[in-house]
């Protein structure tokens, strides 16, 4: 699996990270007010918008007793990649990462809390530069938490991949799309890092059984990464909320 | 690790697309330099000296080199020297020379590696002071000097912040780029061309020898000899509408005037003819050609022509003898004749060569004449001709201007001197590409300690075979013994009441030793051979491994990977067994031991029963095989006899053949086959085979046509078939006959290849020559990298190892089957190159009559072959003498008819008037041609006394000169 060549012979990755850096994360909460709850993030070149809309009650066809049921839309802005194309909602892949989705952000809500009602999640990507998906789920949770539904734990995704460097495997975190292109093998881990869960596991290649440990336990470390980075943006977002709250108020 | 970073676009246009990238900058970043207080530097991270000793007179403080990008791609034998250390390589430049040029890039890798170089790799792009960004309108040429420029800047301030002696080192910045220079000169950076700097250098006098000569631009006209090459957006539109045509360039071995290029569109190859045709292409060269209309079309020349041996200077010499013998009238002879408008790649590596003797004394420039034929001469420039000129050196090409003859070069190393052995064996090994360096201490610590045994837990989990009376049966000599075998009455009896037999094959394990991935593992994969020349064997795995604890030698205890059988009296297999075991070789036997074992009566011990079991099955085997359509095939093989203290050869002999040869043989193919059938179902995309296509019936043309005419009608419909007729063509008296049909077959043949089942359909897995469905090789891991991987892969589906990632996956499979079967073949020539140089050094001191047979019948020439030696060479005939035949191919003079199948007496003799290419020459003796053929006194050189046999030799070798002489003017 020689591939091409990830990282230089310095040990700096094509855009000048190491191998366990993730890409510059920034992000916003609360961006728009129709929403109950909405969050910006980009992740390098990558750029989500989040909305979430519920807890409301379920439409009868999906009600369930047990928990609440939540509802994915994951779309990408016709001006998200290099080259314009019209994006229909609900295409295959759309669909697939919808359904992705939901299954990480569904062990993340504490679903038990509201049956018969039904939480919808909007995703758009607006600029795709790789790891679409797991700025998506990151993007989401913020959005979530900013709707104020309760989480057992913050959902965070994060990629990885794998390079040579001197002979010996080095995992790359957080892929960026020009590593993705390279051909080679890009897992997607979604999990809850406080709690060690994993949510979704997904693979785009065939990978030895020697490095998949290895592999999986860099994207894990990105996620716990992320998971600090989201933890501090919902705090600093708090304590600004509150702040100018408390100035209206009074 | 987290530092902030700043966020910079780097936006790349492509057609329409807008790629945009990040660009991270980082503050983390070291400079390298053991005079820097300023990075936290770890000590192994320092690679520049803190006193970097200057050794160039121009500048006598301490200092650094920074390199522009142009001085690693053309100056990369000068940076190879030792002379020039504490050198940062920028980033930029590495990208760029990457990007221009892979093997040079690797080259500078591999010196960047070697810690005593002292190179630094800066990543100046990343770092947060020394990225510059592309301005408008800027090219990326001049961004990358900006910013090459920028980072010796930065260092220089950073160098300088911890100045306070006044000791710590300057930075030099070398580029042959005057633009370069200048800017950088009124930004106030010191720099300096590699010209002047490396001839200031003091206490390396073989530097400026290895100095590349600057390229001069294909514009420039003034004095040019050639026209120019097109551009290569010029030549990308031709390709584009079908004007021009791409192709690689291969030049004539015979005829340095002529060469041609192998054109998809096209049936035939592309005829190239002259100096302005081939237009300075190299052999190798992927080049544009433009094809001439076809009525200027041309039939390749049959003429020899070398280049004259003097220096012509930079003219181009009369080609009408060239082009005047080659106009035809028939017109189905004649090939698409084009010209070279322009060169693609070039393909140049180092060549081996002498320098020819130049005329002035101490003149600089000289002319280099390299081993291979289709090489042009290479102009280099050299102050140390009065050493150079006896030894064989190895020259690299720089560039080939419109205005020189010759291509420039420059000196790279000597090998040795001519004539001598070892000097003569690395010509041989570098012209091959054959990896031939000692073992890294890096592979050598992979290896076991020498007095390594085989642990106890090891034989737990192993096939006790111990006890079993195990020998192998192996050339005198051998000290790689891959195998050994076994076989054993058991108890019952099939169903039809036949007796059973177990017999067992035993290859030494060398996967055990050499595991996948570490050094020992890819030194192996990159050698993937063994070569064996004449008197020294370069081995694929080191000799501790090699000849000691891998070899299974006599009475002692090895691990072997051995697979069994069970078979009936008729050598039909019953049941096959792999398993991974502990032997004790019995006895390591050579053919001939084996053989009287075998024969004498008398011996009933369990080593003589045991063979003569196999012995018998084994004829059953071949039977069966030889049944099936297995062609017996034959090359003349031959042993030379060694002198025990020269090394040089004293004697040769034809390989001796016996029964016990046949037997190993056949019980190998067997094992190989047993284990391709077992891999092929178990690992339908990636086991590696061997497979060998049915050759093109075209192939056959010639020689059918030379059998007709020796009254022999062959099938060469199926191998079946052609087996057959091979056995039935048989001329009682002369034994010989059939052989040479063999032998002759043998060259019809496709070679055989490795690959991996994922590339290839299951019917054409075939192996023509074994007439077997699927073939490995599983028998030589000792020697072959290819058997390495296949135990590997038995091992892992029988359950004694585990795979790994790059066992199983089918790119690298095949990437690794490309490798092998270029090593097979580069070391199969130089095993035959071996041969040629030894049979030139036997014949040095002698000259010798001997029968002949005619493999084939030339235009102007008779290949003909020794039997005795395998020696096999031309024997010119002048046309004014023998006149040919197309349609028969034959040589008819008055009476005398040659044609192929012949036999003759020939005259062999050494012709050394030229050093670099000793041929043997062939005279005919019988049948007897008046004023051709030469005549046997009674006395020859044979009978001399030793006292005046050099004197004797010379003046034979003037004569030979003289004949040689007329007999060119007569072409």
């Amino acid at each position: 699996m020689p591939g091409p060549d990830l990282l230089s012979s310095q040990g700096l990755r094509l855009d000048g990270r190491r191998p366990n850096e993730l890409r510059r994360i920034r992000c916003k909460m609360g961006v728009f007010t129709q929403p109950d709850g909405s969050a910006y993030l980009e992740q390098g070149n990558t750029k989500v918008l989040a909305a979430v809309y519920g807890p409301h009650q379920a439409a009868k066809s999906k009600s369930s007793t047990e928990g609440v049921v939540v509802n994915c839309q994951y779309s990408m802005a016709t001006f998200s990649t290099g080259e314009r194309k019209n994006r229909p909602r609900g295409d295959r892949k759309s669909q697939e990462m919808s359904l992705h989705l939901r299954q990480a952000l569904t062990a993340a809500i504490k679903t038990e809390l509201y049956p018969r009602s039904q939480i919808d999640v909007y995703v758009e990507v607006l600029q795709a530069d790789g790891g679409a998906y797991c700025v998506c789920v990151n993007a989401a949770t913020l959005a979530l938490i900013d709707a104020g539904i309760p989480l057992r734990a913050y959902a965070c995704a994060c990629s990885a991949s794998m390079a040579w460097h001197g002979g010996q495997p080095e995992p790359l975190v957080d892929v960026g799309h020009v590593e993705e292109a390279a051909g080679g093998v890009v897992l997607t881990v979604a999990s809850l890092p406080s709690t060690e869960n994993i949510a979704l596991l997904e693979m785009s290649h065939r990978l030895h059984m020697d490095y998949f440990d290895v592999v999986l336990s860099r994207a894990m470390q990105g996620c716990r990464d992320i998971e600090v980075i989201l933890d501090k943006a919902v705090r600093e977002h708090l304590a600004e909320g509150w702040t100018k709250e408390d100035v209206v108020t009074i | 690790m987290w530092t902030s970073k700043t966020f910079l676009y780097k936006t790349k246009r492509g057609n329409i697309l807008k790629i945009v990238r990040e660009h991270y900058l980082r503050d983390d970043l070291l400079c390298g330099s053991g005079a820097c207080k300023t990075c936290p530097h770890k000590d192994d991270e320092i690679v520049l000296m803190s006193q970097a000793e200057s050794i160039c007179a121009l500048f006598d403080y301490p200092h650094y080199l920074v390199l522009d990008t142009n001085v690693v791609l053309h100056q990369i034998d000068v940076l190879e020297e030792d002379a020039l250390t504490n050198v940062i390589i920028l980033q930029t430049v590495l990208e760029e020379v990457k990007h221009q040029n892979t093997a040079i890039f690797q080259r500078l890798l591999e010196i960047i590696g070697n810690k005593r170089r002292k190179f630094y790799s800066f990543v100046n792009e990343h770092h947060k002071d020394t990225y510059v960004e592309r301005n408008p309108g800027e090219k990326q040429n001049d961004r990358n000097d900006r910013a090459i420029r920028r980072a010796v800047a930065w260092y220089e301030a950073h160098l300088s912040i911890n100045r306070v002696n006044i000791e710590s080192p300057r930075v030099v910045l070398l580029t042959d780029d005057e633009n370069n220079r200048k800017i950088a000169q009124d930004e106030g950076i010191i720099c300096c061309s590699v010209k002047d700097y490396v001839e200031n250098v003091n206490g390396f006098p073989g530097l400026v020898d290895k100095l590349s000569k600057n390229v001069i631009p294909e514009n420039c006209s003034k004095d040019a000899l050639y026209p120019a090459h097109l551009t290569p957006t010029q030549i990308h539109a031709g390709i584009r509408n079908g004007k021009l045509y791409q192709g690689i360039f291969h030049a004539s071995r015979d005829n340095f005037l002529e060469g041609s290029v192998v054109v998809n569109a096209f049936e035939k190859s592309i005829l190239l003819q002259g100096h302005i045709g081939i237009n300075r292409a190299v052999d190798g060269d992927t080049v544009a050609i433009e094809i001439f209309p076809e009525e200027e079309w041309r039939k390749p020349s049959d003429i020899v022509l070398e280049d004259k041996s003097e220096d012509p200077g930079d003219l181009l010499e009369e080609e009408t003898v060239l082009l005047k013998s080659t106009k035809t009238n028939s017109n189905d002879e004649v090939t698409p004749t084009g010209k070279v408008v322009g060169i693609i790649k070039r393909k140049w590596r180092q060549y081996c060569g002498i320098l020819m003797p130049s005329r002035l004394p101490g003149a600089t420039r000289h002319l280099f004449t390299p081993a291979e034929k289709r090489i042009p001469r290479v102009r280099i420039e050299t102050r140390q001709s009065d050493v150079l000129a006896s030894q064989r050196i190895l020259v690299a090409l720089d560039s080939w201007p419109r205005n020189s003859r010759y291509p420039l070069g420059h000196f790279v190393r000597a090998l040795g001197p001519i004539g001598d052995k070892d000097a003569e064996n690395e010509v041989i090994l570098l012209e091959h590409d054959v990896p031939h360096a000692r073992f890294s201490e890096a592979v050598l610590a992979c290896l076991p300690p020498n007095d390594w045994t085989i642990p106890k837990e090891e034989i737990n989990k192993r096939v006790d075979l111990r006890p079993i009376c195990i020998c192998s049966v192996d050339p005198p000599g051998c000290t790689d013994i891959d195998d050994a075998l076994h076989a054993r009455r058991i108890k019952g009896t099939t169903d039809d009441g036949l007796k059973k037999y177990e017999v067992g094959v035993h290859i030494a394990d060398v996967t055990y030793f050499v595991r996948p991935n570490t050094a020992l593992d890819k030194e192996a994969a990159s050698r993937s051979t063994t070569v064996y020349l004449v008197d020294r064997r370069i081995d694929m795995v080191p000799d501790l491994l090699s000849s000691n604890l891998c070899s299974l030698r006599g009475g002692e205890e090895r691990l072997a990977f051995s697979c069994v059988w069970e078979v009936d009296e008729n050598a039909n297999i019953l049941s096959t067994k792999f398993h991974k075991s502990v032997i004790k070789s019995a006895a390591a036997m050579t053919y001939e031991e084996a053989q009287i074992a075998i024969d004498d009566e008398s011996r009933k011990d369990e080593i003589a029963s045991s063979l003569r079991v196999l012995n018998s099955l084994a004829k059953k085997l071949k039977r069966r095989r030889l049944d099936n359509g297995a062609l017996l095939l034959a090359s003349p093989e031959i042993r030379f006899q060694v002198d025990s203290e020269t090394h040089d050869p004293v004697e040769v002999q034809a390989k001796k053949l016996m029964d016990t040869n046949s037997m190993v043989e056949e019980f190998m193919l067997l094992a190989n086959i047993s284990v391709a059938q077992r891999l092929a179902a178990e690992y339908p995309q990636c086991a590696l085979l061997r497979r060998h296509p049915a050759p093109p019936p075209v192939n056959f043309v010639n020689f059918l046509k030379a059998a007709r005419q020796q009254g022999f009608e062959l099938d060469v419909s199926t191998n079946k078939s052609f087996s057959k007729s091979l056995d039935e063509a048989v001329i009682p008296g002369r034994p010989y006959f059939n052989t040479l049909l063999r032998i002759m077959a043998t060259r019809c043949m496709q070679q055989a290849v490795y690959f991996s089942s994922g590339t290839c359909a299951q019917e054409d897995f075939y192996h023509y020559g074994l007439a077997c469905p699927i073939y490995t090789h599983f028998t030589s891991p000792i020697r072959r990298y290819a058997d390495v991987i296949v135990h590997r892969l038995l091992a892992a589906c029988v359950g004694c190892d585990v795979t790994h990632a790059s066992l199983l996956d089918n790119k690298a499979a095949d990437a690794l089957c490309d490798n092998l079967n270029y090593r097979h073949r580069q070391a199969q020539y130089a095993g035959r190159a071996s041969v040629a140089l030894n049979t030139h050094i036997l014949f040095r001191n002698r000259v010798e009559i001997e029968s002949a047979v005619v493999l084939a019948v030339k235009r102007n020439a008779l290949q003909v072959l020794i039997p005795k030696y395998g020696l096999e060479g031309p024997l010119y005939l002048p046309s004014d003498k023998f006149t040919y035949n197309d349609e028969e191919h034959v040589q008819i003079c008055g009476k005398v008819i040659l044609k192929t199948f012949d036999e003759l007496t020939v005259r062999l003799s050494l012709d050394s008037s030229n050093l670099q290419h000793r041929k043997l020459i062939f005279q005919l003796v019988k049948p007897y041609v008046p004023d051709f053929s030469y005549k046997v006194e009674d006395m020859d050189v044979e009978f001399v006394e030793e006292s005046d046999l050099p004197q004797k030799i010379e003046k034979k070798r003037k004569g030979t000169e003289a004949k040689l002489s007329k007999k060119s003017k007569k072409k």
